[in-house]
C-alpha cells in the first residue's frame, strides 16, 4: 500500500442516512426557506452576537442537518434576533425566523 | 400559481448568454492537468461553430487560488481582473469568457462587489491607473465556457459525429455531472439554473443523447477546497468527500463523469487513483475507475476529434474503455506519442486500478 501522507479519515465521515433527521424535517415544515442554505457563512459573519460569543448561524444549520437538536436549541440562545443576517443571506432565508422556531422547539418539544 | 409569477421565478434561472465575440481567458491550472480541453474548445468555436475568439498573450491569473487561501488581498485581486478587463476593451471586445470555474467566481464576485460598492471600483481604477496606465470597463456580459458549449450544444449535436450512447446495446450512456461550487452556489442567478436547476452540464448530455444520473450525493462538493489540498495533512478531507461522491454514484455504474470545473475534474480523477492504492477500492467495472471527461473533451469526442489531440491520454482512470463503449475509432499505438509522432516514453502505471497498455489492445 502506498502511503501518501493523508488518508480518506473514516472515523470523521457522517453518513446522512444513519442521522436523525425528525428536528431538521420539523424546522423545514415550520420554515421552508431552511432548507435553500448553502452553507455559505454569510450569516455567521454578519452577526453581531457572533462577534462576542461563539454563536454561528451556520453552525446552527449544521446541527439542525446533523440531528444535534439539544445543541441547536442551547445555541439559538445566544442569539439577539437582530434580523441582520436575514438581510446578508444570499438565498433569501428566513433565518430570524428559523432561530424562533428552534427556540419554540426548546420550550413546546414537539417532536 | 399564477402562470405570469412561475415565468417570473423562473426567468431567475436563466441567463443571458453572447452569440459571438469572446475575449477567451485561460486558466492556470487546466493546461496541466488536462492540456487538450482549451484547445478543444477554441477549436470547437472557432473551427465547428465559426464564432470570433480573442486570446490576448498579455492576459494574467485571475489570483483565485492566492485569494482564496487569503495570502491575496482582495484589492490586488480587484486590480488584476480590472487589468484583464483592460485588455478586453483594448482589443476591442466586450464578452469576458474565462475558462476556469474559481475565475468565473472571482469575476463575478468582483463584479458584484463594484455594483454594491462604487467606491471599490473607482479605488480599483486608481490603483490600475497608477500601476499600468491601464484603464478598464466592465464586460457587458460574462459566461464561463461551459455556458457558450451548453448555448450551442444543439448546433453541436447536429454536427455530431458520435453520440453518448453505447454502440454495444444502443443504450444511453449513464452519466454523472458535477458543477463547480463556484459556477452556481455563490452566485446562483449567474449560472444555468441556479443552485438548484443547474442545467449547464446536464444539458449537453441530454442534447448529445446520454442519460443524467441523479444521484443522492449529486450536488456534494467534490472536496477540491484550497485549503484543504495545499496542506498535505489535510488532503484527507478533500479526498473523504470525493469518496463519498464515488460511493453514492457507484450503484448506478456511471460509465463516466463530466464536469465544467478544473478542479472538480482533477480531483475527482486522481483521487480514484489515491484510493485504489491506498485501499484497493475502484468504482468503475472491472478494476477500472470512472472516466473523468471536461465538457470540452466530451464536446471533442461527439464531433469526432481525436482523443489523443485532445490530451486524453493524460487522465489518470483510463477513458480507453469509455472510447470503446462510444464506438469511437481511434488509434491506440498513438496514445503516448507527440504532436510529430515522437514517442513520448510509457507513464509508471498504478498497481491496482487498471489502465489500459497498448498490449492489451
Amino acid at each position: 500500500m502506498k502511503d501518501f501522507g493523508f488518508s480518506p479519515m473514516k472515523n470523521k465521515v457522517l453518513n446522512f442516512d444513519e442521522l436523525n433527521h425528525d428536528f431538521h424535517q420539523w424546522i423545514a415544515i415550520q420554515d421552508s426557506s431552511f432548507n435553500l442554505c448553502i452553507a455559505c457563512g454569510t450569516c455567521a459573519s454578519t452577526c453581531s452576537a457572533g462577534s462576542y460569543t461563539h454563536f454561528s448561524f451556520r453552525e446552527l444549520c449544521k446541527d439542525i442537518r446533523w440531528g444535534n437538536a439539544e445543541k441547536a436549541m442551547k445555541e439559538s440562545e445566544k442569539c439577539m434576533l437582530c434580523g441582520k443576517c436575514s438581510i446578508a443571506c444570499p438565498r433569501n432565508i428566513n433565518t430570524r425566523n428559523i432561530i424562533k422556531m428552534v427556540r419554540k422547539a426548546a420550550k413546546t418539544s414537539p417532536l | 400559481m399564477k402562470q405570469e409569477g412561475k415565468k417570473h421565478i423562473w426567468s431567475n434561472y436563466q441567463k443571458e448568454i453572447a452569440e459571438d465575440r469572446y475575449f477567451y481567458v485561460r486558466s492556470c491550472i487546466r493546461q496541466t492537468f488536462f492540456p487538450g480541453s482549451e484547445n478543444t474548445f477554441l477549436k470547437i468555436l472557432r473551427e465547428v461553430l465559426g464564432k470570433d475568439v480573442h486570446e490576448s498573450p498579455n492576459h494574467t491569473t485571475c489570483t483565485g487560488i492566492g485569494y482564496h487561501c487569503e495570502v491575496v488581498p482582495f484589492a490586488t485581486t480587484q486590480t488584476v481582473v480590472a487589468r484583464n478587463f483592460a485588455l478586453m476593451r483594448d482589443a476591442g471586445y466586450q464578452n469576458y469568457t474565462p475558462s476556469c470555474v474559481t475565475s468565473f467566481g472571482i469575476y463575478t464576485e468582483i463584479l458584484d462587489t463594484w455594483q454594491h460598492f462604487p467606491a471599490e471600483k473607482e479605488k480599483t481604477r486608481a490603483f490600475l491607473k497608477q500601476a499600468t496606465g491601464r484603464e478598464f470597463e466592465e464586460p457587458n456580459s460574462l459566461a464561463h465556457t461551459s455556458d457558450i458549449i451548453y448555448k450551442f450544444r444543439n448546433e453541436i449535436a447536429q454536427k455530431a459525429k458520435y453520440q453518448l450512447i453505447n454502440s454495444e446495446t444502443g443504450e444511453p450512456l449513464k452519466i454523472v455531472e458535477h458543477i463547480g461550487c463556484h459556477y452556481a452556489k455563490m452566485f446562483p442567478e449567474k449560472s444555468v439554473g441556479g443552485a438548484e436547476y443547474p442545467n449547464v452540464l446536464a444539458g449537453m448530455i441530454d442534447a448529445w443523447g446520454g442519460n443524467v444520473i441523479d444521484y443522492p450525493e449529486r450536488r456534494h462538493c467534490c472536496g477540491f477546497g484550497f485549503r484543504q489540498y495545499l496542506i498535505q495533512a489535510n488532503r484527507g478531507y478533500s479526498m473523504s468527500a470525493s469518496k463519498k461522491k464515488f460511493e453514492s454514484m457507484e450503484a448506478y455504474q456511471p460509465d463516466f463523469i463530466i464536469t465544467n470545473c478544473p478542479g472538480c475534474n482533477y480531483f475527482l480523477d486522481r483521487w480514484q487513483y489515491v484510493l485504489a492504492e491506498t485501499e484497493q477500492k475502484t468504482y468503475g467495472s472491472n478494476g477500472y475507475g470512472i472516466p473523468v471527461l471536461t465538457y470540452e473533451e466530451v464536446a471533442g469526442l461527439v464531433l469526432g476529434f481525436d482523443p489523443w489531440e485532445m490530451g486524453m491520454q493524460m487522465h489518470q482512470i483510463d477513458v480507453e474503455p469509455l472510447l470503446k463503449k462510444m464506438g469511437i475509432k481511434y488509434n491506440a499505438s498513438e496514445k503516448f506519442k507527440g504532436p510529430q509522432g515522437q514517442e513520448l516514453g510509457l507513464p509508471e502505471f498504478p498497481e491496482h486500478v487498471k489502465f489500459t497498455t497498448q498490449s492489451d489492445n
